[in-house]
């Protein structure tokens, strides 16, 4: 059974690693690249007239810190006289009023601000940035004033868990549009920080009470997005809508990945942008056709209902706790290895993500 | 318990509905369908949908927009006036469409 390759819709760019806060959760890899690795200007305007005419119609400009690359402005540019709908994923502490302005006028659709903590202490605890929270605060303000839709992005943990019924009242508070409360993911350092991080059992369920509970009350008032954490779910999460379905990301350095985690597959070799056209990259390589569609699929997921809904979820969890990247999600209450899912122990060590790599290897790799 | 001055807006006839400047409508040429593009959203609405969200152009208010569609479509005015209304207000629920005109009792 073959199965159509259609275009795709929407790009998460990593134009840079480079970022001011060093959070322990943060999904990008553990060998940061430096700045002399990044694509040049012009390569990524290419890139982006290149994906317009793919059929992308939404690009999400992240990091690391995307507003480090003083590009950022010609790059929204680009995209905006495309058609192409952009968002700004931030954490908003090296983004001053005047540039926001610029951006505004450069044509930036949507800005989402990263809030590590609802309250000031904890977001400059977990992002190890003096003032970060105010900092954060006048960005909202400023770009709602601007007349810029605002979504607050809370990143949850078992640090902040406690906090999400402050971050409804922040999002009310900053007039934001959205909330995403996201159950961080664990790839890159908040892999290797897993068991410092993991929320227990108990918080995890007074979430998922409390989110239910303020999405209903808050209807037509603010739309609360939730990522639940896949960790306590009886499924997995498709994982970008399904490998090379609809979307990709670009790494700082140029590859072409299916998924932002999918360097961790070393079997599979990626292709940058820098020496083929997109197109290519999207229908011909290797890489985007290994998980593509079900054909890859182990036995249980091809013969599982849910086959066309999570796509047998996230081929890195799957090789990372398995050994073995085509096996069921371990997250799924199907797979042979769910148990190993709460096999994790706790610890309190936290650490810093860093350019120059971690201190120790994960927990993954020394298996 | 949160604390906060906004509200739902609860739609009527007189509703006079607008896009917001953060959600752009558009005809995609690469599918050859139309779009609807929103804050880490893209959706797809069927054609009548499509024709509710053009004609939300500030100015008509839902009872016009309901009475320039039955006629369009031959429709009886009644069953097209409470599926555009239903239609509307979820739209409104999520954001995706604005109040800009008579403000209504609010819930
Ligand atoms: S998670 Fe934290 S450290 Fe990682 S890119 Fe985002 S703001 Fe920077
Ligand atoms: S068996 Fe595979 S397809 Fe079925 S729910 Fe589990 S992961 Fe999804």
């Amino acid at each position: 059974m073959t199965h159509d390759i259609l275009p795709p819709l929407g790009i998460l760019a990593e134009l840079t690693h480079r970022c001011p806060l060093q959070c322990g959760y943060c999904s990008n890899p553990l060998e940061l690249l430096k700045a002399n690795r990044e694509l040049e200007t012009d390569v990524w305007l290419d890139v982006f007239r290149q994906a317009a005419r793919m059929g992308v119609l939404q690009v999400h400009l992240s990091g690391g810190e995307p507003t480090l690359r003083q590009d950022l402005e010609q790059i929204v540019a680009t995209l905006a006289e495309n058609g192409v709908y952009t968002n700004l994923i931030t954490a908003a502490v090296s983004l001053s009023q005047e540039r926001l302005k610029d951006l505004k006028s450069a044509g930036l659709d949507h800005i989402q601000i990263s809030f590590q903590g609802a309250r000031p202490e904890t977001t400059e605890k977990i992002g190890h940035y003096r003032n970060a929270h105010a900092k954060k605060i006048e960005v909202a303000k400023a770009a709602r004033q601007l007349g810029l839709p605002v979504t607050i992005n809370a990143p949850i943990h078992r640090l902040n868990i406690a906090e999400v019924p402050e971050f409804v009242q922040l999002a009310l508070d900053l007039d934001a549009d959205r909330l995403e409360i996201a159950n961080v993911q664990y790839y890159g350092w908040a892999e290797l920080n897993k068991a410092a991080l993991l929320p227990g059992r108990e918080d995890v369920d007074r979430q998922v009470e409390y989110v239910t509970g303020i999405r209903e009350q808050l209807t037509g008032i603010l739309n609360i997005d939730f990522v639940p954490p896949d960790y306590y779910a009886d499924y997995p999460k498709p994982c970008m809508g399904g490998w090379a379905k609809d979307a990709f990301v670009i790494t700082p350095d140029g590859m072409m990945l299916p998924c932002h985690a999918a360097q961790s597959i070393k079997t599979l070799a990626f292709s940058s942008v820098r020496d083929m056209p997109l197109e290519k990259i999207w229908r011909e390589s290797d890489a985007f056709n290994a998980y593509r569609g079900t054909d890859w699929m182990n036995p249980r997921c091809k013969a599982c209902p849910r086959r066309d809904i999570d796509f047998g979820g996230c081929r890195c969890q799957a090789l990372a706790l398995t050994g073995d990247a085509t096996e069921t999600d371990p997250t799924c209450i199907k797979s042979p290895y769910h148990d190993r899912i709460s096999e994790i122990p706790f610890t309190d060590t936290v650490q810093k993500r860093i350019i120059g790599g971690a201190k120790q290897k994960a927990p993954a790799e020394q298996a | 318990m949160v604390a906060t001055t906004r509200t739902r807006a609860v739609l009527s006839g007189t509703t006079v509905p607008g896009i917001p400047p953060y959600v752009r409508l558009l005809f995609d040429k690469v599918r050859e369908q139309w779009a609807v593009l929103a804050p880490e959203k893209v959706m797809w609405p069927d054609e009548i949908s499509i024709e509710i969200l053009k004609k939300c152009d500030g100015a008509a208010s839902i009872d016009a927009i309901s009475n320039a569609l039955a006629s369009e479509y031959d429709a009886p005015l009644a069953e097209v006036a409470a599926d555009v209304l239903e239609f509307l207000q979820e739209w409104s629920d999520r954001r995706l469409i604005v109040v800009l005109g008579p403000a209504e009792a609010q819930a």
